[in-house]
C-alpha cells in the first residue's frame, strides 16, 4: 500500500515534463524541488533527533558557494604574500565537494553544540548561518561579495561510452533534481529505520533511558548533524548551478524559515512529510502570484500555514510515532488529551 | 555463603551536593551472581547510590570498580558498554513507539552495523536486522507481554511499563542489573510473578542490585541486604541478619519500636 502510494508518486513526478510545457512552471517545480531536498534534510535534524536547525541554510549555502567556486576557480591572497590560485574543475566534482564541504560544517556545528542542546542548539545554528553570511559578504576576493559568483557552469553528467551530458535544458535540470531527491529520500529512509535511526528515535523520546542502554548521544546527534548537512549541501550545489549565479542572499534567514515551514507543515518526523510540505509552499507563490498583489500574496501565504497548523496540527503527513499515539487514544472511550478529556466514539 | 568472585566493588564512595551529604563513605561489594538488595528509609541516599554505580553523577569521593574497571569518568553509555544496565524508578520507557520498538531500540548494543552496511542494505545488515527482531520477540515473550507488542508502550499499565523497563535493560545484554524499586506501585500479584522474573534472570547468571521498599519482597528475593541511612550503611547481610538488627528496626520504625 505504502510502497504503492510511493511509486505512483514518484511516476506522477516523473512524467510532469512530458505534460507541462510552461517554462516558468517547470522552473518553479525545479527551484521547489531543490528547495525539497533541504527541508528533507532539516527533517532528519528536526523530524528525527528533534534539534531544530535555524542555521541550516549554512550549509545548503556553504554547498552553493563550494560548488560554485570549484567550478569557476578562484585567486586570493594569503597573508605573507602568498596566492591560493584554483583552476576551474568540472562542476560534478564540486557537487562532491560541496558535499563534503557542507558535511564537514556539520561535523564540527555538531560537535560543538550537541554538548548543549534544544535551545543552544538553535542559538548556535543561528549564529553559524550569519557568520557563514558576512564571510561569503566580505572576503570579496574569494566570493566577489554582493557582486556575486555569476557564470557558474551548468551540471556537466560523465556518461562513460558518451562522453558528457551538460544539462542545459529545463527538462535535463528536473530530472536531475529529481533523482537526486530521490537518492536523499532513499537514504533518509534507510537511515531511520536502521540501528541508527531507532538510536535518534530513543534519544528524542527519553535520553537518561536511551543512555542507560548505551546509546552515545553525542555520536548519535554528531552522526545526524553530518548527514543532515552533506544532503543540505547537495541541494546547495544543485542550486548554484542550476540558477547559475549566487550571492550571499542565499543566507538569509528567511530562507531556512522556509525549509522549517515545510517541515513542519508537511509533518516532521514523516518521510513525506517535508516532500508534500516543500511542494505546497514552494509552489504557493507562484499559484499566487498571477492573482494577487505582492503583499496579499505574503498574507495568502501565512493564512494558508495557518489552517494547515489549525486543522492539521501534527502535519499533513503525521509520523508514525504520531499515528501510534493517535490510536492509543482511540482504544479508549475516554482518551485524555494535551487539551483535555475527549469523549470518543 | 559460597566463595564468589567480586563482580562489584563500592569504596569509600561520597556524594555531596552543596552543604547536603546524600552517601557519606559508603563501602559495600556485589559478588558474581549474587542478589544484593540495598535498603534504607526514603532519602537515604539509594537512588543517588545507582545514578554514582552507572555513571549518571560522579562521586565526590571513592571509587566504584566493575570488574576490574574503574568508573570514574566513564559516561552512561561507556558503563551500559561494560554490561553494566539499569532500569529507573519512575516509568521509563519510549512512550511514542511500540512495545516491540522498544526493544529494538534497547537492543542497541547488539545492532551495532557499519552505517554504510546499513543504508545500503547489505546481507550483513539485514542478517543482523533480522536476529534483533527474533530476539525483540524473545524477550516480549519472556516478560510475557505478546498481546501488547504493537501498542505504544505509553498506553500500558504501569506494572506491564515496569515489564517493558525490565526486559529493555535485558535487552541490552547486561552481566550486572541494577533495579531501582521494580515493584512499586505493582499489586501482590504482581509482584509475585516479578520475583519470579528476578529469579529466573539470575538464574540466567546475571548479578543484580536492586533498591526496593517492599520489605517481603526484598526479604525473600535476597542473598543479601545492605541497609542506607542518612547516607551510611547502618547493616550488611543475610536477610534473617537484617531483620534482626536493632540498628534497622530502630531506623525504620524509630527509637521506640526497638524494645517493643
Amino acid at each position: 500500500m505504502k510502497v504503492a502510494i510511493t511509486i505512483l508518486a514518484v511516476a506522477a513526478l516523473a512524467s510532469v515534463p512530458l505534460w507541462l510545457r510552461d517554462p516558468y512552471l517547470l522552473n518553479a517545480l525545479i527551484t521547489t524541488g531543490i528547495f525539497v531536498i533541504g527541508a528533507m534534510s532539516l527533517n532528519l535534524l528536526l523530524g528525527f533527533t528533534g534539534q531544530l536547525s535555524l542555521g541550516h541554510i549554512a550549509f545548503f549555502g556553504i554547498g552553493a558557494y563550494v560548488s560554485a567556486l570549484t567550478s569557476l576557480g578562484f585567486d586570493f591572497g594569503l597573508p605573507g604574500g602568498f596566492r591560493v590560485v584554483h583552476e576551474p574543475w568540472p562542476p560534478i566534482l564540486g557537487l562532491v565537494f560541496a558535499i563534503l564541504a557542507a558535511g564537514l560544517c556539520g561535523y564540527f556545528v555538531g560537535l560543538l553544540s550537541f554538548r548543549v542542546r534544544g535551545a543552544y542548539f538553535v542559538i548556535v545554528t543561528i549564529s553559524f548561518a550569519e557568520v557563514v553570511r558576512l564571510v561569503a559578504l566580505n572576503w570579496v576576493e574569494l566570493t566577489q561579495g554582493p557582486l556575486a559568483l555569476t557564470n557558474i557552469p551548468s551540471i556537466a553528467l560523465p556518461l562513460p561510452g558518451f562522453g558528457e551530458l551538460t544539462l542545459r535544458t529545463k527538462m535535463q535540470n528536473y530530472y536531475f533534481v529529481l533523482v537526486v531527491a530521490l537518492i536523499a529520500y532513499l537514504l533518509i529512509a534507510r537511515l531511520v529505520r536502521s540501528h541508527f535511526g531507532r538510536a535518534m528515535r530513543g534519544l528524542m523520546e527519553n535520553e537518561t533511558l536511551a543512555v542507560s542502554v548505551g546509546i552515545d548521544v553525542t555520536k548519535t546527534l554528531t552522526i545526524a548533524a553530518v548527514i543532515s548537512a552533506a544532503i543540505a549541501g547537495a541541494a546547495g550545489s544543485l542550486y548554484a548551478h542550476y540558477i547559475r549565479i549566487i550571492d550571499p542572499e542565499v543566507f538569509a534567514f528567511i530562507n531556512t524559515v522556509t525549509m522549517v515551514i515545510m517541515v513542519i507543515s508537511g509533518g516532521k518526523g514523516s518521510l513525506a512529510g517535508p516532500v508534500v510540505g516543500g511542494l505546497i509552499f514552494g509552489l504557493l507563490p507562484v499559484a499566487l502570484r498571477p492573482v494577487m498583489a505582492p503583499e496579499a500574496q505574503w498574507i495568502a501565504y501565512g493564512g494558508v500555514l495557518m489552517a494547515i497548523l489549525f486543522v492539521l496540527p501534527r502535519g499533513i503527513v503525521p509520523s508514525p510515532a504520531q499515528r501510534l499515539s493517535r490510536r492509543r487514544s482511540g482504544a479508549k472511550a475516554l482518551a485524555l488529551t494535551e487539551t483535555g478529556i475527549e469523549e470518543r466514539a | 555463603m559460597t566463595a564468589r568472585s567480586v563482580a562489584m566493588t563500592i569504596e569509600q564512595v561520597a556524594v555531596r551536593f552543596g552543604g547536603l551529604v546524600a552517601i557519606s563513605d559508603m563501602s559495600f561489594t556485589v559478588g558474581d551472581g549474587e542478589i544484593v538488595s540495598l535498603i534504607g528509609p526514603n532519602g537515604a541516599g539509594k537512588t543517588t547510590a545507582f545514578n554514582v554505580m552507572t555513571g549518571f553523577l560522579t562521586p565526590s569521593a571513592g571509587r566504584v570498580t566493575y570488574r576490574d574497571t574503574a568508573l570514574n569518568g566513564l559516561k552512561p553509555h561507556e558503563i551500559a558498554d561494560l554490561g553494566l544496565i539499569r532500569t529507573f524508578q519512575r516509568t521509563s520507557v519510549f512512550p511514542n513507539d511500540t512495545v516491540y520498538d522498544n526493544l529494538l531500540i534497547g537492543l542497541h548494543r547488539q545492532g551495532r552495523v557499519r552505517l554504510l552496511d546499513a543504508i545500503l542494505g547489505l546481507p550483513s545488515a539485514r542478517a543482523s536486522e533480522r536476529k534483533l527482531r527474533q530476539r525483540a520477540s524473545e524477550l516480549i515473550e519472556w516478560v510475557g507481554l505478546e498481546r501488547r507488542a504493537h501498542d505504544a508502550a505509553g498506553s500500558l499499565s504501569y506494572g506491564e511499563q515496569r515489564l517493558v523497563g525490565v526486559a529493555l535493560a535485558l535487552a541490552a545484554e547486561p552481566s550486572m542489573l541494577l533495579l531501582d524499586e521494580p515493584v512499586s506501585g505493582m499489586n501482590a500479584s504482581e509482584t509475585h510473578r516479578f520475583v519470579e522474573l528476578i529469579r529466573s534472570i539470575r538464574d540466567r547468571g546475571i548479578t543484580i542490585l536492586l533498591v526496593e521498599h517492599d520489605m517481603p519482597m526484598v526479604m525473600t528475593v535476597s542473598d543479601r541486604i545492605v541497609v542506607l541511612n542518612y547516607g551510611r550503611i547502618i547493616a550488611e547481610g543475610t536477610p534473617d541478619v537484617i531483620r534482626n538488627d536493632p540498628a534497622v528496626i530502630e531506623a525504620y520504625l524509630g527509637h521506640g519500636a526497638a524494645r517493643a
